[in-house]
């Protein structure tokens, strides 16, 4: 035994990383990890984008062109599935895993070796869930919000590796967020108080807890589909006793606050980059702590108002409603101290920022039309339409998105240790800005106008902004092989970035060098104050 | 390495191949699992999928084993600060909370089914095609009568609380207590109080499972009350039977710490392992007192 322990002590004190391509397989490091759950995101991202772009060719014109209506049904569900769980949401732990540790100087996640687990968990459930399209019956064609009994009942039988493929994210999420939970209350550096922590970092605490609350509530529902399909139980047949509208209660339960998981640390990663080109502190730190916080509660109660049509009491009615309309006050005051922050700031628009102030209007365009989607009465109207597909779009492509991109600009110089090329980054940032609006903007008409989702054909009143829409998807999509060509270039070449990169950044990640070493903060120092506040 | 005095605070373990393979485990259990309810559901053959899902639980239960000692090892080397040890303290306690959600969800169905949902069948508030389709439904609970009993044939008596599971409840109870005793013990340094004590509460957890695959039997043979039979039964075994899950996964930590307080490894400040697994008791024992509530109690 105690050879074994003088072996760990030997390779404990390595300082680069492991030759080969077995380095991405075994490593503790929470870069590489990161690293690779980018890299992952990034290929879920351009996987669910084809399928997005076979739905937006099909419905470049009315009648049926291109696929099969079972197919259409299976591309919108694969779509959702694998931006939500596959590209936004471990994009943000690949990103909580690069900077995290680095800015509350920390060694190295709490627990690296789970960190592992985590990240290789998720090429397993995902291949597993994108062989369903070629199984026997087709892959899962009830949307990504997989209601009962379409996902039971009336399911193809590759609905148990879809409701496994779930578990296995769960999983992973769980394993992640317990990990960044405990890196964060554990190892901050001495003298760094909660109150002095990057805003990324608050957000994603919080994010992490949402995560532990709600990914076991995903693991719930999903088993009891799988006991209705397999073992003869009642949950969703009313037959037996049981209800269909109790599954979106729980599946809801758990979605609300995945809404929020999705766009929470996006608020961290603009609260970083808005100061940082303004040349000026965040404008109210602590109402960003206390509105993150606020989002983060609210998001528990007021999962009814994705339900508003399917029969509920009044009383219910009107509770989710007004509780629905209280998440305004947090993200206005969110929204208010960023263009506070902005204000009289000495502005200069590189990449990150552009990308960032796109967040802010358009994610705000995409919180006002919630607004009025939280609207009992008027839901009955948009409910199922193209509005609530719009809607949901502008919070996820030009909000969530969007801020992974700012991110990866705003951070790239750090990890790689070159400048990306700006030109080319302003060129992207502008194809994508056009192509989101383009694809997404006419959607609201069509919606108003009653178009409704998920279908494959659609009226003749509908073609023109349909054609639209599909034009400035099909713009938006290749724009991003753009983005994969600066990515590598700037890991390849580039000016030497500087350790703090942007003039105005501050924070304890800029005060280590261009690209930041493979272990970062071995002993934690005292925490200059001032750089950790930024 | 005394040279290098970078990991004196926190231990950052080195590459290690044990992730890959309980992801790999995990995953053929998981693959082996689902292919073998679709054959099984389909009545075709289900020997493939139970071979996967054997090979994955032997990749997995293994991966773990190794996982376990390495950091058992790594403590006995004193390689973990009090700092680590936070770490995994932290860890616990998030796992257990992410749990206690899981079974939020079960009983939050409970809950809605019995508030709302069984109601609503028998025609409160007029709801429309509810009540029109089973126009002579009445409401009762525990749900002997489902609304189509040709497809979910109900059961004839419902369980009582009283008998097995008041044994059950009571086998619970005292296994917290003895637990805690045997706690006391560790931290008075008493070895045999610790063994004898903890070695009871890991027989009262096997009696407990024992007691409750009796009263399956019961309900299967005695009651009709089946999976199959409406939502009385399955809120009763998918509560009762993920909380069983939960008391074999619990007593098999207790006795890996029983193999361990016999073999030495604990001292009063250096228990984590043991105090996790009590952790993890009194929280399985929490739920059961919530099962005998609402389950049992007020559902018969």
């Amino acid at each position: 035994m105690s050879a074994i322990i003088e072996e760990h002590h030997h390779d404990d004190h390595h300082h680069g990383p492991a030759k080969g391509l077995m380095r991405w397989v075994f490593t503790t490091n929470h870069k590489d990890i990161g690293t690779l759950y980018l890299w992952f995101s990034f290929m879920m991202f351009l996987l669910g984008g084809t399928f997005a772009l076979v739905i937006r060719a099909e419905l470049f014109q009315p009648g049926l062109q291109l696929v099969a209506p079972e197919f259409f049904n299976q591309m919108t569900t694969m779509h959702g599935l694998i931006m939500v769980f596959g590209a936004v949401m471990p994009a943000f732990v690949g990103l909580a895993n690069w900077l995290i540790p680095m800015m509350i100087g920390a060694p190295d996640m709490a627990l690296p070796r789970m960190n592992n687990y985590s990240f290789w968990i998720l090429p397993f459930a995902f291949t597993m869930l994108a062989s369903t399209l070629l199984m026997e019956g087709g892959g899962p064609n009830f949307g990504w919000t997989f209601y009962a009994p379409l996902s039971t009942t009336y399911a193809p039988p590759s609905v148990t590796y879809f409701i496994f493929a779930v578990h296995l994210m769960g999983i992973s999420s769980i394993m992640g967020s317990i990990n960044v939970v405990v890196t964060i209350l554990n190892l901050r550096a001495p003298g760094m108080t909660l109150m002095q922590m990057p805003l990324f970092v608050w957000t994603w605490l919080i994010t992490a807890y949402l995560l532990i609350a709600v990914m076991p509530v995903l693991a719930g529902v999903v088993t009891m589909m799988l006991m209705d399909i397999h073992f003869g139980t009642s949950f969703f047949n009313a037959a037996g006793g049981g209800d269909p509208v109790l599954f979106q209660h729980v599946f809801w339960f758990f979605g609300h606050p995945e809404v929020y998981i999705m766009i929470l640390p996006a608020f961290g990663i603009v609260s970083a980059i808005i100061p940082t080109f303004a040349r000026k502190r965040l404008f109210g730190y602590a109402s960003m702590v206390y509105a993150t916080s606020s989002i983060a509660f609210l998001s528990f109660i007021v999962w009814g108002h994705h339900m508003f049509t399917v029969g509920m009491p009044l009383a219910g009615e009107l509770y989710f409603m007004y509780a629905t309309m209280l998440i305004a006050v947090p993200t206005g005051v969110k929204v208010f101290n960023w263009i506070a922050t902005m204000w009289q700031g000495s502005m200069t628009f590189e990449t990150p920022m552009l990308f960032a102030i796109a967040f802010v209007v358009l994610f705000t365009i995409g919180g006002l039309s919630g607004l009025m989607l939280s609207i009992a009465p008027a839901d009955f109207q948009y409910q199922d339409t193209y509005f609530v597909v719009a809607h949901f779009h502008y919070v996820l492509v030009p909000g969530s998105i969007f801020s992974i991109m700012a991110a990866v600009y705003y951070w790239l110089p750090k990890w790689t240790g070159h400048m990306y090329d700006e030109k080319l980054g302003k060129t992207h940032f502008w194809l994508s800005f056009i192509g989101v609006n383009v694809t997404f903007f006419p959607q609201h008409f069509i919606g108003l106008a009653g178009m409704p989702r998920r279908i494959p054909d659609y009226a003749l009143q509908f073609a023109d902004y349909n054609m639209i829409s599909s034009v400035g998807a099909f713009l938006f999509g290749f724009s991003q092989l753009l983005f994969l060509v600066i990515v590598i270039k700037c890991i390849k070449t580039g000016k030497q970035a500087t350790a703090q990169v942007w003039e105005g950044a501050h924070g304890l990640e800029w005060t280590v060098p261009s690209p930041a070493p493979y272990h970062t903060f071995s002993t934690p120092d005292e925490v200059n104050l001032k750089e950790a506040h930024g | 390495m005394a040279n290098d005095a970078t990991y004196q605070n926190y231990y950052v373990p080195a590459d290690s191949k044990l992730p890959i393979f309980a992801s790999l485990g995990l995953f053929l259990t998981v693959f082996g699992m689902g292919n073998m309810f679709n054959e099984m559901t389909a009545g075709a053959d289900t020997t493939f999928g139970t071979m996967v899902l054997l090979l994955g639980g032997v990749v997995l239960a293994t991966t773990l084993f190794v996982w376990f000692s390495k950091v058992i090892e790594e403590s006995h080397a004193k390689l973990y600060s009090d700092q680590m040890n936070r770490s995994y303290v932290w860890g616990m306690s998030w796992f257990i909370f992410s749990e206690v959600m899981f079974f939020a969800a079960f009983f939050g169905a409970l809950f809605y089914v019995r508030a709302f949902v069984v109601p609503w069948l028998a025609g409160e508030g007029n709801r429309g095609p509810s009540d029109m389709l089973w126009p002579n439904y009445v409401a009762e609970w525990p749900m002997l009568n489902t609304p189509d009993p040709t497809l979910f044939p109900g059961a004839h008596t419902a369980m009582g609380w009283w008998g097995l599971p008041l044994i059950n409840t009571i086998l619970l109870v005292t296994s917290s207590v003895t637990v805690t005793i045997a706690h006391h013990g560790l931290n008075e340094g008493n070895r045999k109080k610790l063994i004898t004590w903890l070695g009871l509460t890991v027989a009262l957890g096997i009696v407990f499972l024992g007691c409750q695959v009796l009263e399956y039997y019961h309900a299967y043979t005695d009651l009709g009350l089946t999976l199959n039979a409406g939502i009385y039964g399955t809120t009763f075994f998918m509560l009762t039977g993920f909380h069983g899950a939960h008391v074999t996964l619990g007593t098999f930590m207790l006795l890996v710490m029983l193999i361990r307080a016999i073999k030495g490894h604990f001292k009063a400040d250096d228990c984590f392992g043991f105090e996790a697994a009590a952790w993890y008791w009194h929280f399985v024992d929490v739920v059961w007192l919530g099962l005998f509530l609402f389950v049992y109690i007020l559902g018969s």
